[in-house]
């Protein structure tokens, strides 16, 4: 049994959990982003005729959800459980789906983390023989996550440079021990870390320390370097958060080089002005299951890790003056 | 916290602002001023209209306000007054019309929750402390203004 963990964090899947399937949905910004051609389904009204955005999120979820499932044979009976989260309070997105699908559920809340700290509780759960089908899934959307954590949409707010732009979508992925697709090797679920970030206009700089750490304790734990790796992707920390991961992985001995892409930094284009970049569920989920597993079809890439980013930040606790803390997870993804 | 843990915060909180890009202060200040410039002389215009109708200057402010507060509620309506203020930045929101857009847009954000517990509620959710602390400031500012010119007594 011991021999599944690795060093102090990681756990190493004997079983290679496979994603056998994976489904992707966003909306008209993300469809006119640099992650366009990478996602499944896209949609030209964000509110997908909805008459609110929460509705439309737990919309879009679903439909993730339901698109992941017609890639394989399976059935909502095959699937043991399903492990969803997203941004909203209680989770409802997540939660109304679950409602809809019938499956099992665990509910999970990693903010923007959310698409690994669920890949990997289910390589867990498979690997464990404790399912043969899990379906993951996350969602996020622009307008729901606006109102909840800042201001009015209609707000003559300027945005400051860098505010992150949360992306409007869902992922979802089937992980089995049965069938083919990409195999999740590794999981290192991370620590909170908290380096004093109080603005909520800087959720990359909140963020950046727990991923570095992260990324830091997988080398250690699995004794690999970046160029054991073809692309070490993060998910959300944007251009600023990029940057300073950048340079704390740096200050602890790694150079990531070309290796490293950010989703957040990546997504959107210049002229989309996004700030400092995409953020939300979505924004990894979609960099993981869009790009990173249609690239891997393609033989592009053989073994990533991807680590995603949560800020660990609620409107209460920041009125209250505390300081936001960060979360990420990573998987190896090999295929 | 312990001597450690501030130390890192101190330090990461430098990486930090060496990492964010500088707010471009001297196009925020130009299209602030050019903003709130076009608003107030559209608000001079609209008083100059009514000064023509209204016999007396209490009257025609009170139109002209009631007047810019309508054109603010009616631009947040059209989704243009959010687009106003990413650019023009202070130069929309300090006008009476970005004080109508604050109420405005959350009335249109928290009517998805009724009109009771949702719009009626949390219309003032960000035009609230404006209308707390101006009311509070006016009251002290006019109190000592009464004391000193002794119109009080």
């Amino acid at each position: 049994m011991t021999q599944k963990r690795q060093g102090l964090q990681t756990i190493s899947f004997d079983q290679s959990p496979r994603i056998i399937s994976s489904a992707t949905i966003a909306g008209p910004k993300e469809a006119s982003s640099n992650l366009g051609s990478y996602i499944d389904r896209l949609v030209t009204d964000s509110m997908v005729g909805e008459q609110t955005p929460e509705k439309a999120e737990r919309k879009l979820l679903y439909q993730a959800c339901q698109d992941a499932l017609a890639k394989t044979k399976l059935t909502e009976k095959d699937i043991h459980l399903f492990i969803g989260g997203d941004l909203l309070n209680q989770i409802i997105s997540s939660s109304y789906s679950a409602r809809d699908l019938g499956i099992p559920f665990l509910g999970i809340y990693g903010a923007c983390s959310s698409i690994v700290e669920g890949l990997g509780i289910g390589a867990l759960i498979v690997d464990g023989s404790y399912a043969n089908a899990v379906l993951v899934a996350t969602s996020s959307h622009y307008q729901a996550s606006e109102r909840q954590f800042r201001y009015p949409i209609e707000l003559n707010i300027q945005h400051k440079s860098s505010n992150q732009w949360t992306v409007t979508g869902a992922a979802a992925a089937v992980v089995s021990n049965q069938g083919e697709g990409p195999r999740i090797t590794k999981a290192t679920f991370g620590r909170v870390l908290d380096y004093g970030i109080k603005s909520p206009n800087d959720m990359g700089a909140a963020m950046a320390p727990a991923a570095a750490d992260t990324l830091c304790r997988h080398f250690q734990d699995t004794n690999t370097s970046p160029g054991d790796y073809d692309l070490i992707l993060t998910g959300d920390l944007g251009s600023i958060g990029q940057k300073l991961f950048v340079r704390l992985v740096k200050e602890a001995g790694h150079t990531l080089g070309t290796k490293h892409m950010d989703v957040g930094a990546y997504i959107y284009k210049p002229e989309q002005g996004a700030g400092a970049g995409g953020s939300g569920c979505a924004c990894s989920a979609l960099g993981i299951l869009g790009y990173v597993i249609k690239e891997m079809y393609q033989g592009r890439y053989h073994r990533i890790l991807a680590i995603a980013t949560g800020a660990l930040f609620s409107p209460v606790s920041y009125q209250q003056g505390d300081s936001i803390a960060g979360i990420a997870h990573g998987i190896v993804i090999e295929g | 916290m312990d001597k450690a843990q501030q130390d890192q915060n101190a330090k990461y909180q430098q990486m930090v602002k060496e990492a964010t890009p500088k707010p471009e202060h001297r196009k925020n200040i130009v299209l602030a001023f050019l903003t709130g410039g076009i608003i107030c002389t559209i608000g001079q215009a609209v008083f100059n209209l009514f000064s023509k109708i209204e016999p007396t200057r209490m009257e025609t402010t009170g139109t002209t306000q009631a007047t810019m507060i309508a054109l603010g509620a009616i631009a947040t309506g059209l989704g243009f007054y959010d687009w106003l203020a990413e650019h023009g930045g202070m130069g929309a929101a300090i006008p009476i019309t970005g004080f109508s857009n604050t109420v405005t847009a959350a009335a249109m954000e928290f009517k998805r929750e009724g009109y009771i517990l949702g719009m009626g509620a949390k219309m003032f959710v960000v035009a609230g402390p404006v209308l707390v602390y101006g009311i509070l400031s006016s009251f002290i500012i006019s109190f000592f203004w009464a004391v000193l010119t002794g119109t009080l007594l």
